[in-house]
């Protein structure tokens, strides 16, 4: 069996929702996920992107066991994936923290749920609001937080927990561009320290590229595997650094192609970039890819 | 962690940010005074009027004697120690009726909430069963229970019942499934998801349920006492208005609406402070 060489199988997966119209007769079926064939490796950093409503959340959630797939199965070290479990740690789409419970009371939920014993939790969670820059803060309530803060929070508590699968929707959405450099590398640092295995996705495609090691593209209706780019940038990484060399510019460059729907022949870009912001590199790339 | 991170904590933390707890301590004594006289100035007024009117002859002292008389009345009343036995005996019909709601309530509120389609096809009659006024039911009550203590606690338990369960349902109904599903993630079990999720979430619908049926449970006093009882706060309001002891009558008002309002001051308390977190997210 191939599937003990993937920390997560998904073999022929497709998810299809009933959509329930005005009238209970009328049911239409849509179809999110179509026929995903992807291998996560052991400790990997996998990022997906893919435009809105391709269904990357779904298929997040597919490995997460917070839903069934229609078709298709999903293996976790060669286990079939029937629910939800702590050896998997998911930080959605929107910060979802109980907003009753305090920064702490919040990281310590899956310790709780754990039956960790109170002390351990708290010397836990005192690790991990470090870990996050957040060691003043746990008394605070979640309203008490800007959005980044609360960002961090809920890796913290996917941290603490300590699943050896990190499953990431678009983490970093909410923050300005200097505290989400700062998250990236933090999270790199983790990554590299721990050797989970992270399922990230990201509507940024320099996120996706600064971060992995190899980037999912997919593509909508019905969602898709589009194609796999690897990406050979050189480990330890830091944000900064890897983002303004010529070899992140052509991967970056190849993704945006993919997610343009073009195809792989088309590459017009000039041979030597010079070293720019990434954003004027960006345009130039963009505009270059139109004639 | 190294400087630079708190230099983003300080950035992404506004400056000017006031704590809650801060707040509270700003406000100036002149404001509060105004808001006391604000707050009280139609009560002195219609007080005042109360006084007045049959002092002056202009309402039938008989009838409506002033208020210092009726709380004259009162303070007899509690000095001779007959105050106690009403205030005791009624507490134990309301508390237990009360409590019969509560145990009742939460328990189904949560299965109808979680439940929609049964909420679905339970809600028309839930919507009779509420809008049916207690009074209308005290006869059906005393037929089936007779004029004993049954059909008092009863009648109470209907009145002060669905508050609470709609309360519940709404609470538990509403509950975030963003958050559900990440308490799902980390594997909890049903219980857990109940007791560490669905409530506190459901905690402030709940507890505004509890509020309103805990003054229903008073003013249902009066009805569920007119009726062979011998002893209550609602007994001894129609047994006076029957020899004409107008002004003992009408201290026994007196005493339940400020019975009602301090239980609904003490509830309403208690529900700012367990739901702190979320008033300061509507309010800001
Ligand atoms: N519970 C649901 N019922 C019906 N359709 C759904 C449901 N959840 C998702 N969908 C549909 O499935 C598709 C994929 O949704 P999904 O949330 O996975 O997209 P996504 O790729 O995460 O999008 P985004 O980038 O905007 O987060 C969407 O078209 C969405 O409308
Ligand atoms: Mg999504």
């Amino acid at each position: 069996m191939s599937a003990t060489e993937a920390k997560i199988k998904i073999s022929g997966v497709t998810r299809k929702y009933s959509i329930r119209r005005n009238t209970e007769e009328e049911k239409k079926e849509f179809t999110a996920l179509q026929d995903v064939e992807l291998n996560v490796k052991p400790g990997e950093f996998l990022t997906i992107v893919g435009p809105s409503g391709c269904g990357k959340s779904t298929l997040l959630d597919l490995m997460a066991g917070l839903a069934v797939p229609t078709e298709g199965e999903l293996f976790i070290d060669g286990k079939k994936i029937t629910g939800p479990a702590l050896d998997r740690g998911i930080v959605m789409q929107g910060y979802a923290l109980f907003p009753w419970r305090t920064v702490r009371r919040n990281v310590e939920f899956g310790l709780e749920i754990k039956k960790v014993p109170k002390k351990d939790r708290k010397a836990i969670s005192d690790r991990y609001l470090e870990l996050v820059g957040l060691s003043g803060y746990g008394d605070r309530y979640p309203y008490e937080l800007s959005g980044g803060m609360k960002q961090r929070v809920a890796i913290a508590r996917a941290l603490a927990y300590d699943p050896e699968v990190l499953l990431m929707d678009e983490p970093f959405a909410a923050v300005d561009a200097q505290t989400r450099e700062t998250l990236q590398d933090e999270l790199l640092q983790i990554w590299e320290r721990t050797g989970k295995t992270i399922v990230f996705v990201t509507h940024s495609i320099d996120e996706a590229v600064a971060l992995a090691d190899r980037v999912v593209v997919m593509s909508p209706n019905p969602g898709r595997v589009r194609e796999i780019v690897p990406v050979s940038l050189p480990r330890p990484r830091r944000v900064g650094d890897v983002q303004s060399t010529a070899d992140f510019s052509w991967i970056r460059h190849r993704v945006w192609e993919l997610l343009q729907g073009e195809t792989a022949a088309v590459k017009p870009a000039p041979q030597q970039a010079p070293v720019q912001a990434p954003l004027e590199l960006a345009e130039q790339l963009s505009s270059s890819a139109a004639l | 962690m190294p400087e630079i991170d708190n230099e983003i904590l300080l950035r992404t933390y506004p400056m000017n940010y006031i704590h809650p707890k801060a707040k509270g301590k700003k406000t100036p004594v002149l404001s509060i005074l105004k808001a006391v006289a604000e707050k009280s100035a139609v009560m002195l007024l219609i007080l005042s009027a109360w006084e007045a009117l049959p002092r002056l002859g202009l309402v039938d002292p008989f009838l409506l004697p002033p208020f210092s008389d009726a709380v004259g009345s009162l303070v007899r009343l509690f000095q001779s120690g007959e105050m106690f036995r009403h205030i005791a005996k009624s507490l134990e019909r309301s508390g237990l009726g009360f409590l019969a709601a509560v145990a009742f309530s939460i328990p189904v509120g949560t299965f109808m909430g979680w439940n929609k389609r049964i909420e679905r096809i339970a809600d028309p009659l839930l919507q009779v069963c509420r809008n049916t006024s207690t009074l209308a039911l005290y006869p059906v009550f005393i037929l089936f229970f007779g004029l004993g203590e049954t059909s008092k606690i009863a009648i109470i338990l209907w009145g002060t019942v669905w508050p609470i369960l709609l309360n519940t349902i709404s609470g538990v109904k509403e509950a975030d499934p963003l958050l559900i599903k990440s308490a799902r993630s980390m594997g909890i079990s049903r219980i857990g998801l109940f007791t560490k999720v669905v409530w506190p979430m459901a905690t402030p619908s709940i507890l505004t349920g509890l509020r309103l049926s805990a003054a229903t449970a008073i003013l249902m006093l009066v009805a569920a006492e007119m009726l062979g009882a011998d002893r209550g706060l609602g007994f001894m309001i129609f047994y006076y208005q029957e020899r004409y002891a107008i002004p003992e009558m009408f201290g026994g008002i007196i005493f339940i609406a400020v019975l009602g309002v301090l239980i609904n001051f003490l509830l309403v308390r208690l529900e700012s402070r367990m739901t702190r977190w979320k008033e300061r997210i509507v309010k800001g």
